[in-house]
Formats: structure tokens, C-alpha cells, sequence
């Protein structure tokens, strides 16, 4: 089940008939998101596995099970920069158990960018998925 | 008469769709696609043609080394090589440049002596003297391009000191396409005893090459980008710096007797040939190349000068797009930027959207990068088959990523 935020960027995108609509409006979800300070950018936040340069800055908020991820994220390269917002919708907030019982697959079928997620894509959207994934596996034990 | 529609119907992975889109193939500088002939060619080899060269007396073992064994020659001939046992067969360019470094290069190199590297150069022709820096203490002279993206010769010639043991030197740059003149190069070198080794993995696909004229020591090309299969390529060594090396890989096929206590080597070229080799991707080549030359490469290159010409004014009309290379003379390969903050990863992403497969990234060329201000570029390079059309599939698809990302 994902979250609110992602239930409205899926319902944006089923009005989005064509790939250059969609990768349009992906564009200007990268664009509206926030920087993430130079001073993040660092090995340690830094996704591998990704043809541009990707970082993720994970922030777990509250204790136990109301534990909630969130995140901020980076790249230099504006359509992963888009695909990274689209993650934020689709994970930030959620409590560590939701994150990992997200079906990112199928949540981004439904917005039609399912392609970007096989493991041989340079963009290295999985990449980023699976950081998200082992961050809130690692805050859960 | 150079007919395109017919020689595009040689390559049956042209008429495919990618992304619903007609294929626009511009990532010729990485690999090259294959014409029919060399895929029966390959599926010959296999299917009718096929054992072990140089090993048993038996019919198929007598097929397959005389068509493997024929190669030779078509390659001697392909480069204007009079004696085709200057011709070693390896995998590509990248064994043949590491070839040169393990067998000829690190026996006679050491401490403070110099290799004098163009930063044109492909990580190929740079990786394998980085190794003797490391091991050896070898020093690496770079040579900068000059005002117009290009290698001045005068400028390599003047970095020979007495410690000067090589120049390797790419005779066309993958990423700006800029050609350089290698001729003065090995003139002005050999007067100062100075041998000269080329990377012909470029230059050979788009221009006629003859070595005679040429006279470097020692001259590489790639088999998967001149239409024939990865896996096939081949380096021309003169005899006398043949007659220097030392064997490289030890195994079967390059030895003449092996006992307990003692070896005796074959002679070159195969004492430089060890192991069972690519036989169906060296038939292949050989395939190709007679491709090559049926079409002429004078004429491949007078097609890829029109192409060249056609783009560099449709992309100058572009004037957000930063090219990179200005060289007059450079062979059909454009390496550029968009300004503002599309990456080149961005760019290929949509290109491909619209079925134009280039490539982005650093085209293992890190140096030059570093020298060009960039982390990476797109890069439309050109073969045999492209047409003016594709240049404006190119452009059209530009134009959209600008309008994307601006």
C-alpha cells in the first residue's frame, strides 16, 4: 500500500498518455525538489551502481514501531533527479514496515516507468530502491 | 556509385524498431553492427566449417585453419601490410596494446625512461603504460591538444628526450574524431630512433589506412568496429621489433618443442599467438574487411565526410549545444553537452526514446575529459550505413531534450 503522496503522483500520471508527458512531468518532479546540501553529498550517502551520481540521506524520525522514514536525495542528472522524487512520494513517511512491504515494481508500473527499474539500467533506480530498502531492514531489527 | 539503400539492406539489424521507433544506430565509435555476409560468415563457421586450427590432420581441422589462416593476408591487405606474417592476431586493440607492453615494452624499460602519450588517447593506450609506471618507474609524458582539438605532430616530436623509449599515439580520437597526423609523427620519431605504436581502432573504420606509407613499429585495430565480431582484431608489428619480443601468453600453439627442463618458441607471428584462438570471429573479420574493400574505403570515407559535413551544420544551428572538437579534417564523430543542467545520461535516455542509440559517458577516454572541463559527453558517432535522414532524427531529438530540460 503506498502512501498518499504517491496515490496523487499515480493519479497525475493516468492522465499522462505518452512517454514524452510522462518523462516530462518526471523532469519537473526533480526539479521541485528540494537540494540536498552539498555537505551530504558524501561515499557515505552515495548509491553505487548508478550510471550518473546518486546520493541518499536516510532520517528515521520517532522510536519503535510508530518509527517513520524519510529521506532526501541527489544527482546530477535531472531525469534520475525526477526518479528520486518519485521515490520520495513513494516512500517518505511510511513506517519502516510499510517501506519494506512496498512493491516498488508494481507501484511504478502503475505510473508506466516500470522499465527503468531492470537491473541492467544504468539509471540505477533499483539501486536506489534496494539503499531505501536496507536502510529500514537495518533500523527494524 | 555509393548506393546507401542497398548497402543499408546488408545490415539486417538496421530495418529493426527500438522504443516503436526506426533504429538511428550513432554508437558506431563503441561497436559496429555486422552485414549479413560476416553473420553467415560466422554461422558457417560453426554449422559447416568448424574444429581447432593448426592441431589435427583431419579434413574440418584443414578447412578451419586455411579460412583462419587466409585472414591473414586480407588484413596484410586490407592495411597495405606487404608481408602478412607482421600480422598478429589478437582479441581487439586492447591485447594488442597490452601485447606490446608486456612483450616488447617492460623487458627494455625502466626507471625514469619515457612513454609520450597524446591525452586524446583511449584508456586502451593508456592503462597498459600506466602498468609500467607502476611496475617499472616508466615516466608518462602527456602531449595537450592544441587550439583546434587537434595533436600537433611538432608538438609530440619536441617531447622525445634521450629517455624517450615510445610513442603511442591513437591515429583518430573516439571522442572528438580528430585525426591525427601520424605519418609526420613515425618520420620525425624514427630520425631520433624513437619507435611509434598507433591505435588504429578508429581510423581504420572510416578512412583508407596504408602502413607501408605509415611505417609505425607497431599498429592495432579492432575487429568489432570494423563490422566484424567482437573478439576479432589484429596488430601489425614490424619484423625487426617482432624479432625483439618476448612471448606474452605461454600455452599451446606458440611453442615449437616444450620439454622438462627447456622451451623452444614458434615463430612470429604465432609464437604471439597462444592458446586456441577466436577462429569464427577472425573468419569473420576477414569477411568483413573483403566488405570493406569491395565498397572501397575511399568511398566510406567520402560518404562519412558528406555525413560529417551535414551534421556539423545542422548541429551548429544548435546553439545550445556545446560540441566538443573542431578539427576541419575530423572523421564523422561528434562528442557534445547541452547547456544548463541535462547530463549526458539525460540526454541518451530520451534520444533512445525516440530510437537514436548513442552513447554517454566518459568513452574511456578520462584524460581527454579532464582536459575538455567535462565529466562526460554525449557522442553521435557515424558509419558506413548512416544517412543525412538519421542526422535529422538526431536533431529532432535534440531539440526535444532541450525543450525537456531547459
Amino acid at each position: 500500500m503506498a502512501s498518499a503522496a504517491f496515490e496523487e503522483i499515480a493519479e497525475t500520471f493516468e492522465f499522462l498518455e505518452d512517454w514524452e508527458d510522462r518523462y516530462r512531468h518526471v523532469i519537473d518532479m526533480g526539479k521541485a525538489m528540494p537540494p540536498l546540501d552539498p555537505a551530504f553529498q558524501v561515499p557515505a550517502t552515495k548509491v553505487d551502481g548508478c550510471a550518473s551520481q546518486v546520493w541518499i540521506l536516510p532520517e528515521i524520525k520517532g522510536m519503535g514501531a510508530e518509527a517513520k522514514f524519510h529521506f532526501q536525495g541527489e544527482s546530477d542528472a535531472m531525469i534520475v533527479r525526477g526518479l528520486i522524487a518519485v521515490l520520495h512520494g513513494l516512500y517518505d513517511g511510511l513506517t519502516l514496515k510499510e517501506v519494506l512491504d512496498v512493491d516498488a515494481t508494481a507501484e511504478l508500473t502503475r505510473l508506466g516507468l516500470n522499465d527503468h527499474l531492470s537491473a541492467q539500467r544504468s539509471n540505477g533506480l533499483r539501486a536506489m530502491v534496494e539503499r531505501i530498502r536496507s536502510v529500514a531492514a537495518k533500523e527494524l531489527v | 556509385m555509393y548506393d546507401i539503400e542497398k548497402i543499408r539492406a546488408d545490415f539486417p539489424i538496421l530495418s529493426r524498431e527500438v522504443n516503436g521507433k526506426p533504429l538511428v544506430y550513432l554508437d558506431n565509435g563503441a561497436s559496429a553492427q555486422k552485414p549479413q555476409v560476416v553473420i553467415d560468415a560466422v554461422t558457417r563457421g560453426y554449422a559447416e566449417e568448424y574444429a581447432n586450427v593448426h592441431r589435427g590432420l583431419h579434413y574440418l581441422s584443414n578447412l578451419a585453419t586455411e579460412k583462419y589462416e587466409g585472414v591473414r593476408g586480407t588484413i596484410a591487405r586490407f592495411l597495405g601490410v606487404k608481408d602478412e606474417n607482421e600480422i598478429v592476431f589478437t582479441s581487439g586493440t586492447t591485447e594488442a596494446i597490452n601485447l606490446v607492453s608486456y612483450a616488447w615494452a617492460a623487458p627494455r624499460m625502466g626507471p625514469g625512461d619515457e612513454i609520450i602519450l597524446s591525452a586524446a588517447e583511449h584508456h586502451a593506450n593508456i592503462i597498459p603504460w600506466h602498468f609500467l609506471r607502476e611496475r617499472l618507474g616508466v615516466k608518462l609524458v602527456w602531449v595537450d591538444l592544441d587550439a583546434n582539438d587537434e595533436i600537433d605532430p611538432e608538438a609530440v616530436l619536441s617531447a622525445i628526450t634521450p629517455k624517450t623509449k615510445l610513442i603511442a599515439v591513437t591515429h583518430m580520437s573516439n571522442v572528438l574524431g580528430t585525426v591525427v597526423d601520424v605519418k609526420t609523427i613515425v618520420a620525425g620519431a624514427h630520425e631520433q630512433g624513437v619507435p611509434v605504436l598507433v591505435d588504429g581502432s578508429q581510423a581504420t573504420v572510416h578512412m583508407p589506412v596504408n602502413l607501408d606509407e605509415l611505417g609505425a613499429d607497431f599498429y592495432a585495430i579492432t575487429g568489432h568496429k570494423l563490422y566484424g565480431p567482437s573478439g576479432s582484431g589484429a596488430i601489425h608489428i614490424r619484423k625487426d621489433r617482432l624479432a625483439e619480443m618476448q612471448p606474452f601468453l605461454g600455452g599451446g600453439d606458440m611453442i615449437r618443442d616444450v620439454g622438462r627442463e627447456e622451451v623452444t618458441y614458434a615463430d612470429a607471428p604465432m609464437k604471439f599467438e597462444a592458446g586456441t584462438p577466436g577462429i569464427v570471429q577472425q573468419i569473420g573479420l576477414g569477411v568483413a574487411l573483403e566488405y570493406l574493400m569491395e565498397l572501397g574505403m575511399e568511398n566510406v570515407a567520402a560518404h562519412e565526410r558528406r555525413l560529417r559535413d551535414y551534421a556539423r551544420t545542422k548541429l551548429d544551428g544548435l546553439n545550445w549545444l556545446n560540441i566538443q572538437g573542431n578539427s576541419a579534417t575530423k572523421g564523422a564523430i561528434f562528442s557534445f553537452t547541452l547547456e544548463g543542467a541535462a547530463h549526458p545520461h539525460d540526454i541518451s535516455t530520451v534520444l533512445d526514446k525516440r530510437g537514436v542509440a548513442v552513447r554517454a559517458g566518459h568513452h574511456c577516454a578520462q584524460p581527454l575529459m579532464d582536459v575538455l572541463g567535462v565529466s562526460a559527453t554525449c557522442r553521435a558517432s557515424f558509419g558506413l550505413y548512416n544517412t543525412q535522414a538519421e542526422v535529422d532524427t538526431l536533431v529532432d531529438a535534440l531539440e526535444l531534450c532541450h525543450e525537456l530540460f531547459a
